[in-house]
């Protein structure tokens, strides 16, 4: 088994795509959940809150930096994410499938370091 | 040609005794079952890096030993068992991970009872080459890494056939080998309902292997990795006996292949209306066309299926003259309408030619100019030379011939300038 982040690639609005019913979104989202949870696939999932609320915080050098705004000035964003566990890529892949047509956005697969 | 792991390379003309017989030999046996022994150790171990510096090590205690005792009856047999007791080695050797020593403990206990039927060996082969065009790989990375794992291919090589720099080549196939390890690509053949799509990426690879083989960026001909492709050609027909582009490619690569024994002479490429029909291999063309027919009856027509029937037209003919070029133009039309490209319409107006005479040829050719494509100045010269435009072609075979690496090639469109 490995572990997997699926990211919900969001633009700066945060919008789903036009003439999406948006509780419909909801809904195919809430019924994926319950399906990672059944598999045994689910580690963890969350949404945020659009661009505008995010800080970055800058602590590299000898003084603390914190900005207002997202750290990479970019069209699009991370828009919320599952933890999925998966016995191998394929598998992510199908569960990537489900997610991005349950939140009418793209989806990212990308494992996460082993051991 | 050789074939080990990426640090290792077998210089045949080092060590005791050389005899290029047993040398050639050699070779040959370790190009055929480089990709079964790669495929056997990734099976066992999950880990490409590994499974790839075990065969290359096994290669090089191959070349040793067999120079002294010769080829063994089983070499796929042999090169496996040595390369599976070398990643042993080395997984014990890594003493910071004892659960991966456990494990190495556990499958030299199966390795042992385990007397390698051919059959699991051929399936090995298979996933290799679905693993290695898993959708997850950029299109670049999966010719590379098939040249690479299924092909046996040295990094010198895989650089010229790509005309990529080697430096490339090896960085294009170090990082798929770490997404593959990080990723955990899964070393499977997709399920059923995925198999179509991916089917389709698997067939692209193959032909393009095939390609290279056929019409070389630098050799004339590279007949070992022609074959390669037919093979792979041969496993993907009998994974997926119903799908018919799979059977297409299949059919349009044996009669192509069958040719080969034709097409290059002393050097220098021989087109189709001047080469020896007699030389042609007929046992590859009988089951090119039977396969053909077989297509013709499920009438499903698919890009690769036509250029196979128009593989079959040229082939039936026993005369250049005798082609029936009526047949090849309206299978050109039936291609351009499902499949169009300007490479197809070059080679529609080239048919065309010969039907309707090379002013409607060119007509036909001008309509979709392809300044940097080498075959449409070749044949835009060749048709202006027919037309008696001797200056116009000049022009035309010159472009060609700078615009082709290929010494074969090069040598055709050399002799035709100098007929001009």
């Amino acid at each position: 088994m490995s572990e997997y982040l699926l990211s919900v690639i969001h633009g700066e609005d945060n919008a789903v795509p036009e003439g999406t019913d948006i509780e419909a979104v909801f809904g195919a989202v809430d019924a994926f959940n319950t399906e990672l949870q059944a598999q045994g696939a689910w580690v963890f999932a969350g949404g945020l809150q659009p661009i505008g609320a995010a800080t970055t915080v800058d602590a590299v050098g000898a003084e603390t930096v914190v900005t207002d705004g997202p750290y990479a000035e970019t069209k699009e964003y991370l828009g919320g994410f599952w933890v999925i566990q998966a016995a191998d890529l394929d598998e992510a892949h199908a569960w990537a499938t489900k997610a991005s047509k349950a939140c009418v956005h793209a989806v990212e697969v990308r494992p996460f370091q082993g051991e | 040609m050789s074939s080990s792991g990426s640090d290792s390379e077998v210089d045949p003309g080092n060590g005791p005794e050389v005899d290029p017989v047993l040398d050639a030999a050699i070779a040959e046996a370790v190009r055929a079952e480089h990709a079964r022994v790669v495929g056997s150790l990734v099976r066992r171990f999950g880990d490409v890096g590994l499974a790839e510096d075990a065969a290359g090590e096994a290669v090089v205690t191959a070349v040793e030993t067999w120079r002294r005792d010769g080829v063994p009856p089983n070499p796929g047999g042999w090169l496996t068992t040595t390369a599976v007791r070398r990643a042993l080695d080395r997984l014990r050797r890594e003493q910071s991970r004892p659960q991966r020593e456990r494990e190495a403990d556990r499958m030299d206990e199966a390795s042992r009872s385990d007397a390698l039927p051919l059959g699991v060996v051929d399936d090995d082969r298979l996933r290799l080459l679905f693993m290695c065009c898993h959708p997850a790989l950029a299109p670049d990375v999966r010719v590379a890494l098939t040249l690479r794992l299924v092909a046996g291919l040295t990094m010198p090589e895989i650089g010229r056939a790509l005309l990529t720099p080697e430096r490339t080549v090896a960085q294009r196939i170090t990082r798929a080998k770490r997404k593959i390890a990080a990723t955990n690509l899964p070393f499977t053949i997709p399920a059923a309902a995925d198999l179509p799509a991916r089917v389709a990426g698997v067939r692209t690879v193959v032909y393009l292997v095939f390609n290279e083989g056929h019409l070389g960026s630098t050799d004339p001909v590279r007949d070992d990795l022609a074959a390669e492709a037919v093979r792979l050609g041969r496993m993907l027909v009998a994974l997926v006996p119903d799908d018919p582009e799979s059977q297409g490619l299949l059919a349009l690569m044996l009669l192509t292949q069958a040719r080969r024994p034709a097409r290059v002479v002393e050097g220098s490429i021989v087109l189709l209306a001047d080469q020896d029909r007699s030389r042609w291999d007929r046992e590859l063309v009988e089951e090119g066309h039977a396969i053909v027919r077989r297509l013709l009856a499920r009438n499903q027509p698919g890009p690769l299926q036509i250029q196979a029937a128009i593989n079959a037209v040229h082939t039936s003919a026993a005369t250049a003259a005798a082609t029936d070029w009526r047949q090849v133009v309206a299978l050109y039309d039936q291609l351009l309408a499902i499949a169009p490209s300007p490479v197809v319409a070059t080679n529609r107006a080239v048919a065309l030619a010969e039907l309707a005479g090379p002013e409607t040829g060119l007509l036909e050719l001008d309509l979709q100019p392809l300044a940097d494509y080498h075959p449409w100045r070749l044949a835009r010269g060749h048709l202006l030379a027919l037309l008696g435009r001797s200056e116009e072609a000049e022009t035309e075979l010159r472009a060609a011939l700078a615009l082709t690496s290929n010494p074969a090639e090069q040598s055709e469109i050399l002799r035709r300038l100098a007929a001009l």
